[in-house]
């Protein structure tokens, strides 16, 4: 499989009052189209500056970040932006939808932003929304959807305009454990079936059984990486646990 | 549809009833500056109406009373040496006084009472029947007594003044009825010289021999040319200040003053409407941040941000403004003649098109600070 991501010895350095500090420190990864990695790590590891950095959101202090063969580091801010509604899809912790629209119309924004907002898209948008239990909910407002149907509509919107990569921070945080199983299973099926790149920052290590490969940080390091799916298992059960 | 337009319109459509309490906003404040404004208008034209409208190009004072019509005194050999004047096409005397119009049913309200030479510049022209005789105990009244009194012409009008110490009363008959032609914020009713000598106020059994006015008004053959005919005049002709129109109405008392004080408060209003607009789009924008950095993420750019939160405000100013202006409108039609209120077609496109301009730039502030959100807010990362 040909890599969709590619980041190497990524560092970010922030300047504090008792100095500098570094929230990455040498990150290298690379996630292949139809994988889905889990970047999981305590409160401080460094996790989430990745996940803004490969997002295209941050700029990193050293490394390149390199996303469908395109340089990051290279990119000019509105050029950033372009790549990021072209190449690149998201779900977010909260806050995922645009409050005044439909869940139809939050997904098919993606594809009006891309100006690619014509039939197929549509269609493309409705069956995304069917496929993932909201056929009756499209034409409700987000205020109108559970917290499980709103992160689906956001994995349809992130989803929709075929992404190159597709990031996902914390999706389950306000989810039960029943609806967080539900959200990050679909969203595994979907990413393996549309043979995207997924990369699913979490603090819920349950949610790791889901995933290809596990990416642990800590203190802003790469801390290990688990491949095999039986120690993934044991992994996420001993969590869960 | 292009995504800006569509997010605005949406976001409008679906949070319809806040927006539309805002634009009553908008509308209240277009309200008060459309009725300042035609205030203004009234007030001016009620003082400046009669000079405004004079068929003459320069108006003449004594020299040394200050542009005071009322203390302007001139007499016939002045006029004729005016008259003498190279470049002076003709000119009249002009005389002016308040009286008390008694109407058939009792009513009464105080008019301008204005003397002039029938056939010389100051008789105004007529809409309605004819100019005025010399001799004859005439009048010609203007558009605001005929519509306060629906006289008109071949109706006669009492006039009461005080003579002495006693009132008396005077009666003359309309010949004429002219366009609105209000002096000193009072309606007009124009007659020879030699009635105003009977009628206006004063003191009975003093006969002049000489035509004493307060003014001559003076048409030029070259009428682009005033201002070196007022000099002309004023080196020619003893004892007199030449000026045109505009200067003598803004001497009038309290004309400017009057004017300064509306033109402050419609500029405060507008003011007030600046920072109304701007501190609602503001506080939008501090509740919007999460999802206007949502929408960065995910790539909109700030041209789409910016373009779809200019054309929200320009939209609901539009909205606010239409409602302000057709109420305004409305509200006008139920006024009574007496109301010093002139909605003017000028003031009314003045007035729309400075709210027009202040809703874009109370909003900018907000523009500016949705341009200033972080994509990172998405994240959490933002700051």
């Amino acid at each position: 499989m040909a890599n969709a991501l590619e980041a190497k010895s990524v560092t970010k350095i922030y300047k504090a009052d008792i100095g500098t500090i570094k929230a990455v420190d040498g990150v290298s990864l690379s996630v292949a189209s139809g994988e889905f990695v889990a970047l999981v790590g305590p409160s401080g590891s460094g996790k989430t500056t990745m996940l803004a950095i490969l997002a295209a959101l941050l700029r990193p202090s050293d490394g390149s970040v390199m996303i469908d063969g395109a340089e990051l580091s290279k990119m000019s801010e509105a050029q950033r932006a372009r790549f990021r509604r072209e190449k690149i899809g998201f779900t977010f912790q909260s806050n995922n939808l645009v409050p005044y629209l439909t869940a139809l119309e939050n997904v098919e924004l993606m594809l009006r932003l891309n100006g690619k907002y014509d039939r197929a898209g549509r269609e493309r948008a409705r069956e995304l929304l069917a496929r993932l239990g909201l056929g009756e909910r499209m034409n409700n407002l987000p205020r109108q959807l559970s917290g499980g149907q709103q992160q689906r509509v956001a994995i349809a919107r992130a989803l929709i305009h075929l992404p190159a990569l597709v990031l996902a921070d914390e999706p389950t945080a306000a989810l039960d454990t029943e609806r967080a199983h539900q959200v990050v299973k679909t969203f595994a099926n979907l990413i393996h079936e549309q043979q995207r790149a997924g990369i699913m920052v979490t603090h819920d290590l349950r949610m790791t059984q889901y995933a290809d490969r596990i990416i642990q940080m800590r203190d802003g390091k790469l801390l290990r990486v688990i491949s095999d799916a039986a120690e993934i298992r044991a992994f996420a059960m001993s969590e869960g646990t | 549809m292009t995504t800006p337009f569509y997010l605005t319109l949406k976001e409008i459509w679906r949070n319809r009833g806040r927006f539309l309490l805002f634009s009553l906003v908008i509308a209240l404040i277009t309200v008060l500056v459309l009725f300042i404004a035609a205030l203004a208008d009234g007030l001016g034209n009620g003082n400046r109406e009669y000079i405004e409208k004079l068929n003459g190009d320069l108006l003449v004072y004594k020299a040394n009373v200050d542009l005071s019509i009322g203390a302007s005194r001139l007499d016939r050999s002045q006029l004729r040496a005016v008259l003498r004047v190279p470049g002076v096409k003709d000119a009249g005397q002009a005389s002016f006084s308040s009286v008390v119009l008694v109407q058939d049913n009792g009513n009464k309200f105080n008019v301008a009472l204005i003397g002039v030479e029938p056939g010389k510049p100051g008789e105004p022209p007529v809409v309605v029947g004819r100019g005025l005789d010399a001799r004859g105990a005439e009048a010609i009244i203007d558009r605001n007594v005929a519509l306060r009194t629906g006289y008109t012409v071949g109706d006669s009008i009492r006039l009461k003044s005080i003579q002495g110490t006693r009132e008396e009363f005077y009666t003359v008959q309309i010949v004429g009825v002219s366009d609105g032609r209000q002096y000193s914020l009072q309606p007009s009713v124009i007659v020879s010289h030699a009635t105003f000598d009977r009628v206006r106020p004063g003191t009975p059994n003093v006969n002049t021999t000489d035509l004493v006015s307060n003014l001559i008004i003076v048409q030029l053959d070259e009428p682009a040319n005033w201002k070196a005919m007022a000099t002309v005049l004023e080196n020619q002709v003893e004892g007199i200040q030449a000026v045109d129109r505009q200067t003598a109405y803004q001497n009038t008392p309290g004309y400017s003053a009057q004017q300064s004080t509306l033109d402050t408060q419609r500029f405060f209003s507008l003011l007030i409407g600046v920072l109304v607009i701007g501190g609602f789009f503001q506080i939008q924008t501090l509740q919007k941040v999460p999802q206007i950095g949502m929408l960065k993420a995910v790539g909109a750019s700030n041209g789409l941000i910016a373009i779809a939160a200019l054309t929200q405000i320009v939209l609901v100013t539009i909205l606010g403004v239409s409602i302000g202006a057709a109420v305004t409108v409305l509200l006008s039609l139920t006024f009574p003649a007496t109301v010093p209120i002139v909605f003017s077609p000028m003031a009314i496109v003045i007035g729309v098109a400075s709210l027009m301009l202040v809703g874009p730039i109370g909003g900018l502030v907000s523009v500016r600070y949705a341009l200033r959100v972080e994509p990172l807010t998405a994240l959490g990362l933002a700051g």
